[in-house]
Order: C-alpha cells, then structure tokens, then sequence
C-alpha cells in the first residue's frame, strides 16, 4: 500500500474500498458458479441421494421399492437368507464378481499405461506439425459407438471369426480356439476400449515435458534407463496419475464390454448392478451393490493418490 | 554404468601458471600456435584437450538450410580456460553442443584427448554442460540436482553428500538446498546450474553464458571464483560469452566468432591489441579504421600513406599480404593528441570532448573527413588543456597501428 505514506486517512479508506471489491467479487463469483452447481445438484447429488435411500428400503417383488426401512440389500450383498429357517447362509458369489471386477481393471490399467506409455512417447517426440495427426488417429475410435466397435471384436474373435478363419487357412490350427466369451475377450475389450484414455494424458504431460532436461541428464551420466526412471517418468507424474485414474475407474464399471464378450457368464460389475434392475427385480441390492462399489473406489483412490505423491517428494 | 572416466590426476600446479588478473600480459603462455583464419596447428600434440577438426553443423534441409557451423577448426589445450565470443546467433551454442554430443557435426570430427568422441554418447562423454537455459530438474530440489551426475556415476552417499556441502557452499546456495528450483530466483537458478556441472568434476567444462543471469557484483565474484577454481581443479573450461569485457579478463585464450565461424584465435592481448579483421576489432573494444595504401613492406611490417601523404609503419597479421588499399587499426587508447597539427602522424580538428572520470575522449574530425576517437587517461597533472573547435595533431604509439585482413 504506497497510499500509506500519503496521509493518514488513506489507508482506511483504501481498505474499505478493497474489503467492498472482494466482497463483491465474491458475490460475482458465487452467482458465475451457480449453473454449475445446479448441474451438480440435480445430475449428481440428487441421483446419489436416491440410490443411498433405495439401498435401504425393501424390494417390491415385481421391481421398484416398499417404502420400509430394512437393510436386506446390504445383507444380502454377503449372505442368502435360507428360504426354510430364515438363517443367513454366507455367500461369496457378488464379493468374487467384484474382486474378478477388479482384477480385470487392474490388469487393464497396467496393460494400457505399458502400451500407452511408449504411445504417448512415440506422439511427444514426433515434429509439432505430426503431433496433431497423430491425436487424431488415437481418437478415430471415439467416432463409433462403443457397442459397435465391441460387435466387431466379436467378429473377429469369434470361432468363424477373421483370426480363427486365418489361422486355419494357414493351417496353424486345426480346429477353432476359444476366444470369444471368455476371460480372455472381456481383457481385450477392456484394453481396446480403454487405452486412449490412458495414451490422451499420457501425451498431453509429456508433449509439456522439455526435453532439454533430459539432455541435462544425459550430460550427468544417466544411462537411457536412468533418464526414463529419474527424469521422464516423475515428470509425467500428473498424465500417468490421470491416465490410470481415467481407465481404472470406467474399467471397473464396464457394462457392455463384459456383457457382450463375457456372454452373460463371465459377469463383471456392471452387468451385476444392472441385473438387479432388470431380471434380478431387486432395486434396493442394485443400489448397495453401486455404493459398495463407490465406496471401494474411493478406498482405491485414497491409498494410490497418497502413495503416489508420496513418492514424488522423496523422488 | 561403463562410464570411461580415468581417474583424475591432480592438477599440476605449475608455477608459471598465472594467478587471476594477470593474464592480460599475454607473456605467461606457452608460444601460441600459428592461428590462421581459425586453424591452429597445434605445436604440442597430445596436450589438446578438444581438437575440432572441420567441423560443420548444418540444421534444416533444402531451402531453409542454415549452416550454424561453417568449417570450424579449434584446439583447445588441457587446463586452459577457453572463450568463444560472438554475438547472438553465431553458432557458439551449437559448438559447445557437438562436443557433449546432443547433436552431431554434419562433417568434420571432434577429439578429445586425442580420441575421437563420435561413437560415444553424451552420457560417456567426461564432459558436463552449464546450460544457457539452466535445465535444472524441477522435480528435485537444490541438493538432489547438484548431487544428480555423482548419483549416477554411482558414487557412495557419503561423498555425493560431502561434495553437495562442498558446492553449495562454492555457489553460496547453502540456504536453499532444500528448495525446489522451481521456487528460486533465475541468478540462484544459474549458480545451481553451475554446482551440478562442476560437481562430478568432469575433464572438460561447458559454460554456455553461466553468468549472464547475475547481478554486477555477483557477477565479479563468481567471475573470480570460478577462474580460481578452473586453475585449482585444473578442469578445461570452454566459457561461451558475448561479453567481451568478460571474455578479456578471465580467458587464456579466447576464439571470435561470427557467423558460424572462427575468425581468430588468441589470448585477450592477441585479440585485443592484434586484430586480424574487422569484425574482431570492431566486435572487441573501441577502435578507430583508417584507409591507406601500402607503399613498401618489410617481413611483418608495412608502410602505409594516408591521403595526407603522412606514412606509419603498421604491423599485419601473419600469413596475410598487404598490398594496395587497406584497413587499418588503431586503438583509441594507442594514440595521443598533440598541441601542434604539424608534429601528428594524422592532423584533425577536435570536435568533442567526453569527460569519463578515468579517462576522457578526445573525438577528432580528421582531415580526410574521418572520425578518429583518442582516450587520454586523466592524472592531476594534464600538461595541456584541449578546447572543442582546436587544430591538432594525432601521435600513433609505437605500433599501434596495425593492417586488417579486410
Ligand atoms: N535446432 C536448430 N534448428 C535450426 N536452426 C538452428 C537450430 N539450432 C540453432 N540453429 C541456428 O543456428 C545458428 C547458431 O545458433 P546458436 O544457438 O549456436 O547461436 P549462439 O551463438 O549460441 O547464440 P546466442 O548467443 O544467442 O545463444 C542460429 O542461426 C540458429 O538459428
Ligand atoms: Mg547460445
């Protein structure tokens, strides 16, 4: 404040008028936001709110809820209520759809970030003019519906399908091998319908990425290996966070993938919860089945955010 | 880790060595090599540290072609602090780039210690770089970035730890060691620059414009800190610089460069006093270019006439033939005003007078129509008094003037 030095009354005034500009700002800024969080409210929070509440009331027996309290939809999650003495029998079968859910977004996560990360590298390092191409290419499959594209999967793994029919036409195989419904075809799914989310922030953090820090470390005697280890990887640090947090989370609940090359036996959870809705008539364990899973992603989320940037200050 | 670095012999102390300052007699040298048009044919083979041979570095392909290096050709010696000066864009950071091996030559081969660099990546290379642009890692801090090259050499903690103290101190970076770099000022940013490069205590430094960042003072004392500690580790440094104060004082031998060439090559007193062209004498202090025609040469020296039919016996450089109309060189400080226009080599009448606390300038509208500037350092007792507006007469010291190649 050079106002100060001026005369005494300055500084008040000065402040006053800066209190009552904040203020305003302030006002400007809440009323800016306020689309925004209607958005939020009504498309976010509101749906939340219901499933929270329907997860606690009991299922009508032709779908929808009883206005009831109970938590049989939580119960039921881990246990079956014998039909003949009431007793609560444990029964693992959502628990291991969820941890194979799980699993399948895991291995999906890490597949993607191995291939994607060479991707993206391949992408930073092309000229400017290239770059953009190259974007373009990585976003071709957007331009489809993802159900299509998963259709076409089908047809190439299936029995009669190009690779089968390829393979025995060589004469490599004599007889077709079992891709489709499989754990193996709902792998690929993921990874084909996933990886651009991985290569996307993965190029963005390292198109920014100035490369004559790597010439510097080049300088300092790091071997290729060092270079990609101390200096490429910690710097992409936010694409790969990105990356991974943009394909495990949809991973985990992928629904028409493990639905069309899973066949309905290799569930996912996904297919679990919108069972419950349709042919399963019980919307209450739908909706504790989408919380638990929230809730575990959020778990997930906790831990990797807080280990990962752990690692970037003692890096 | 398969990195070549022989372990470092001590740096001998040789007793001729000059202490910092003093190099600008230009005696203290071994006898220089025979530098024509940049090529140095080095008169003691083996003690090179840099030999760069017919270098050319060619960017772009077609049309937009640029040669940012046209042949260069450059000894650099052991333990020598090596400047190359030239203004922006004359290829000194592609040079210094060649040698730690980010790009390679498009002709011409580079050795060091007598081997040639080619097959060896920038990470085999014993040579570190202060970059212009700094490159410090942001990820780490002050300490991590400085302790980076020992890291991976593979040194134990305890010395990469010891020698972090010890340069931290050298850049008086103590304090924020423990900052990210991301969080210090551009002059705190260069000194880190400089720790990291110094700090695995490479055969061969590059400084491309390590003080550019600095404030005046800082400046001198990094000037100084960094000269002491080049004649103490006796590192090679190769000093980029566009300052040719700086280039003066701190160089054992500094090379000129324009336009992706080396013009000449020579201690700050060659340079200075001895220009070989007119870029070089105009690119390096004050000078004033007189015309002339040569009449008559003797091996070394040359007898040049002005317009006024004076004459004045001007040395050229070697291996260059001066005849007919030339150019040429005396410095502003190399000649002195007199009274009497008749006892002058050149005679003027003085049109300025510029008064600079040390010393004043005398600017003299020749005869001939020419400007010719003459510093006078000032003392209490100045014999005579000079008045804008008078006749005089300028007095060349002896060899002061000197032919330019152009
Ligand atoms: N990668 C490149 N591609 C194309 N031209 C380049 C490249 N690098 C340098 N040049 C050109 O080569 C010439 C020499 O550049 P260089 O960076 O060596 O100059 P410099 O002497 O270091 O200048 P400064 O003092 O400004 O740092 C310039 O004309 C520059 O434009
Ligand atoms: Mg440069």
């Amino acid at each position: 404040m050079t106002t100060a030095t001026l005369s005494p009354t300055m500084p008040s005034k000065a402040a006053l008028f800066e209190a009552q500009a904040v203020k305003a700002g302030a006002r400007r800024n809440r009323l800016l936001s306020l689309p925004a969080l209607l958005i939020i409210g009504i498309f976010g929070v509101l749906p939340l709110l219901i499933i929270c509440v329907y997860s606690f009331l009991a299922a009508a027996p032709y779908g929808g809820v009883q206005w009831r309290f109970s938590t049989d939809a939580y119960l039921n999650f881990l246990f079956q209520r014998d039909i003949f003495d009431d007793t609560l029998q444990f029964t693992p079968d959502f628990l291991i759809i969820y941890l194979r859910s799980f699993l399948f977004a895991v291995v999906t996560t890490i597949i993607c970030l191995l291939l994607g990360f060479p991707t993206a590298y391949f992408m930073a390092t092309r000229p400017p003019a290239q770059r953009n191409w190259w974007v373009l290419l990585i976003t071709i499959p957007f331009w489809s519906n993802l159900l299509v594209r998963t259709l076409a999967i089908m047809f190439i793994i299936r029995d009669e399908g190009l690779i089968n029919n390829a393979l025995l036409g060589l004469g490599v195989i004599d007889k077709p091998i079992t891709m489709l419904y499989t754990n193996f075809a709902i792998q690929l799914g993921l990874l084909y319908a996933f990886l651009p989310f991985m290569v996307l922030p993965l190029y963005s953090s390292l198109e920014k990425l100035d490369f004559r820090l790597i010439e510097a470390a080049y300088d300092l005697y790091a071997t290729r290996r060092q270079v990609l280890w101390r200096v490429i990887i910690p710097l992409s640090k936010p694409g790969i966070i990105a990356g991974c947090l943009l394909v495990f989370i949809p991973a985990l609940g992928a629904y028409v993938t493990p639905l069309i090359l899973g066949g309905g036996v290799h569930l996912m959870i996904g297919d679990l919860i919108a069972q419950q809705f349709g042919s399963g008539r019980n919307w209450p364990l739908g909706c504790a089945q989408a919380l638990i899973l929230m809730a575990a992603v959020l778990v997930a989320l906790f831990f990797y955010v807080r280990n990962t940037s752990g690692k970037v200050q003692h890096g | 880790m398969g990195i070549a670095l022989k372990k470092r012999v001590a740096a001998p102390q040789l007793p001729s060595r000059p202490a910092y300052g003093d190099n600008q007699t230009g005696t203290h040298l071994p006898p220089r090599a025979g530098s024509l048009n940049g090529v140095i044919v080095p008169e003691q083979p083996g003690k090179n540290a840099i030999e760069v041979r017919g270098v050319r570095k060619v960017f772009g392909t077609g049309e937009n072609q640029v040669a940012a290096l046209d042949t260069v050709s450059v000894s650099i010696r052991e333990n020598e602090f090596f400047t190359l000066l030239g203004p922006s864009g004359c290829g000194k950071t592609t040079l210094l780039r060649l040698i730690a091996g980010f790009d390679f030559p498009s002709a011409g081969e580079i050795m060091l210690h007598g081997q040639d660099i080619a097959p060896l990546p920038p990470f085999k290379r014993p040579v570190n770089t202060v970059f212009q642009s700094y490159a410090l890692f942001p990820h780490m801090t002050v300490a991590q970035n400085i302790g980076f090259g020992l890291e991976m050499l593979g040194k134990p903690k305890g010395e990469i730890e010891a020698r972090v103290a010890q340069m931290l101190k050298l850049v008086k970076m103590e304090a924020l060691k423990a900052r990210r770099t991301s969080q210090i000022s551009g002059g705190q940013q260069q000194r880190v620059a400089l720790a990291r490069a110094l700090a695995p205590q490479p055969k061969v430094l590059l400084l491309d414009e390590p003080l550019s960042a600095l404030d005046y003072k800082l400046r001198k004392e990094m000037q100084i800190e960094l000269k002491r500690l080049q004649h103490e580790t006796g590192i090679t440094f190769i000093f980029v610089t566009h300052d040719q104060e700086e280039a003066l004082t701190m160089s054992d031998r500094i090379a000129v460069m324009s336009a992706g060439k080396i013009l000449q090559v020579g201690t700050p007193r060659d340079i200075y006093d001895r220009p070989a062209e007119r870029f070089v004498a105009d690119f390096i202090g004050e000078t004033n270019f007189l015309a002339g025609t040569v009449v008559s040469k003797k091996p070394g020296v040359a007898t040049v006439k002005f317009d006024s039919n004076a004459t004045v016996a001007a040395g050229y450089p070697e291996g260059f033939d001066p005849t007919g109309e030339v150019t040429l060189v005396v410095r502003p400080e190399h000649a002195d005003l007199v009274p009497d226009p008749a006892k002058g080599t050149i005679a003027g009448t003085l049109s300025n007078i510029v008064y600079f606390g040390t010393d004043t300038h005398y600017h003299v509208r020749l005869d001939g129509g020419e400007n010719f500037i003459v510093r006078h350092q000032n003392s209490r007792s100045s014999p005579v008094t000079y008045e804008t507006g008078a006749e005089v007469g300028i007095q060349f010291e002896e060899g002061a003037a000197r032919v330019l190649k152009d």
